[in-house]
């Protein structure tokens, strides 16, 4: 009943938040005489949809119950599924990758996610080297048997790399669910729900606080938002959020401060990294395909690199090794 | 119903979306015509058209393909296509006379002018179909519709897709214009479809 009480209390929390940050963006977009410029409240707006549909999914998993970690893990699937294909489509390939990129999308996806929902603890050897070992090898095998030689490493690296960010870093999320942490049992929706908000948050407010304070900027060719005010304001600030949270996750306040920062660093270096990608191809967002919306890669940039770190360590130092 | 379901099918798997760039959706007679890379031109784009329009337009297609074998008898069938025999074309029963009487005064069709699939990056030079088909009905609205990525969906001689996102732009009506010569159109027409490439 008191883990009931603490899932009500995060779930509910981040309803209200995100009530009250929608309410803000509309009233925004209606205010046409504050001067701001109506490009950064559509994006805005645009971020709190997706924040929505993360919440919905997330909060589904809660309320699924016994079934929650197969909906979880389907969702996360899909969504890698649709990440890789805007990673792919911006990417360009040859005739001679079709064949590789088939069983990329087909099987090596799916695959992934299926030893994810039967339980990471008892596949994780194979969960863990899947895509770094095998689909590496496989990879620049398949293509080459397709004849086509011209960019071959470049190739072979651009699709390992999309599954790498797209498909095998980001299922670390839904595996979150699958450690088994002594005294934490049954509650583990709760800890992929922190870490997701944790890095959200971490997201928007080191975009608040460069807008706010920002002045210096870190790589001016890579992104013109990201400042190092804004940065360390941003990460300092989601950091103290997540440490407040301590109650809904298996961690001291403390604990829950070290792995808050660790994250929040982390999915600043996804944001920055997905952006460098972006500039190279001479594209805004992953999504510029998908007509008025940012890519749900954009989305789930600083996830895809949180995760892998933010599951080690829990698992490394709150899962005993049997 | 069946036409539903295909569209929906086409669009998830081509993870098409749509832009109407100075052109509207309209029931009125048109020949949308497009660049030709893959199989799923035609279903693509009939699948983004809008439910209403959708049954009153017919995608031309190549009979030896699409009769070949029970499941493209039947998807032709359900996407409306309009078939033509490219083996036998005779001179008083030519395409364009077969396609226009199929169309009567209510339906529109899609045409790909390359006539057949283009492997290059570059469009092809366009048949003169489009022409006739121009000359002989002037109040026909011609739209250019450029489709792209599709062809790294599913490209020449693969029959399995790899789930890419394409993107479907129409273009603003054109027309023939009066005396206007042959090659003269046919360059402006392929023109209509480059520039929508870029925007």
């Amino acid at each position: 009943m008191y883990d009931d009480v603490k899932t009500l209390s995060l779930v509910g929390g981040v309803l209200a938040l995100l009530f009250g940050a929608t309410s803000i963006g509309q009233r925004l977009k209606y205010q046409s005489d504050i001067g701001l410029n109506p490009a950064v409240v559509e994006a805005f707006n645009l971020r709190i949809r997706a924040w929505w549909l993360m919440y919905t999914v997330l909060a589904a998993a809660f309320l699924l119950g016994p079934a929650s970690r197969v909906a979880t893990v389907v969702l996360f699937g899909l969504i890698s599924f649709w990440a890789l294909r805007e990673f792919i489509t911006l990417t360009p390939t040859r005739l001679g990758d079709h064949r590789t990129l088939f069983w990329v999308f087909f099987l090596f996806t799916p695959l992934q996610y299926w030893l994810v929902g039967m339980g990471v603890q008892k596949y994780e050897l194979l969960f863990s080297v899947l895509i770094p070992v095998y689909a590496f090898l496989f990879i620049p095998a398949r293509v080459a048997l397709a004849g086509d030689y011209k960019h071959f490493l470049e190739r072979t690296a651009k699709i390992q790399a999309g599954l790498m960010v797209c498909v095998y870093c980001l299922s670390y999320a839904p595996a979150l669910l699958s450690l088994k942490i002594p005294g934490y049992e049954g509650q583990n929706p709760r800890l992929l729900f922190f870490f997701v908000l944790v890095v959200q948050l971490g997201d928007v407010l080191q975009y608040a606080w460069g807008k706010l304070l920002g002045q210096h900027v870190i790589a001016p060719a890579i992104s013109a938002n990201r400042t190092w005010e804004g940065f360390v304001g941003g990460v300092a600030s989601a950091t103290l959020i997540g440490t407040a949270l301590w109650w809904a996750t298996p961690f001291q306040p403390w604990e829950a401060a070290g792995l808050s920062l660790v994250i929040c660093v982390m999915g600043f270096a996804g944001g920055m990294t997905m952006s460098a990608i972006k500039r190279d191809r001479g594209v805004k967002d992953y999504g510029t395909l998908v007509v008025g919306h940012g890519g749900v890669l954009d989305r789930i940039d600083s996830i895809c690199f949180a995760a892998p770190v933010f599951y080690h360590l829990t698992r490394f130092f709150f899962v005993p090794t049997a | 119903m069946t036409g539903t379901l295909l569209a929906v099918v086409a669009r998830i798997l081509s993870g098409a979306s749509v832009r109407w760039i100075d052109c509207q959706p309209d029931v009125c007679q048109r020949v949308y015509f497009a660049n030709h890379t893959s199989h799923l031109d035609a279903i693509v784009l009939w699948s983004v058209l809008p439910t209403m329009l959708r049954p009153l337009t017919r995608p031309v297609a190549a009979k030896d393909y699409w009769e070949k074998g029970a499941v493209r008898r039947y998807m032709a069938r359900t996407f409306n296509a309009l078939l033509i025999d490219r083996t036998d074309i005779k001179v008083h029963q030519s395409p364009v006379d077969l396609m226009l009487r199929e169309i009567g005064d209510r339906q529109s069709l899609i045409v790909f002018p390359e006539g057949s699939r283009n492997t290059g990056s570059e469009l092809q030079e366009f048949k003169s179909g489009l022409y006739y088909l121009a000359k002989k009905r002037p109040d026909l609205e011609l739209v250019p519709v450029h489709i792209d990525n599709l062809n790294r969906v599913l490209p020449r001689g693969e029959f399995l897709p790899v789930p890419l996102l394409s993107l479907v732009t129409f273009g603003p009506p054109m027309w023939l214009e009066a005396g206007e010569p042959k090659a003269e159109f046919l360059n402006r027409a392929r023109d209509s479809i480059r520039r929508l490439k870029d925007l």
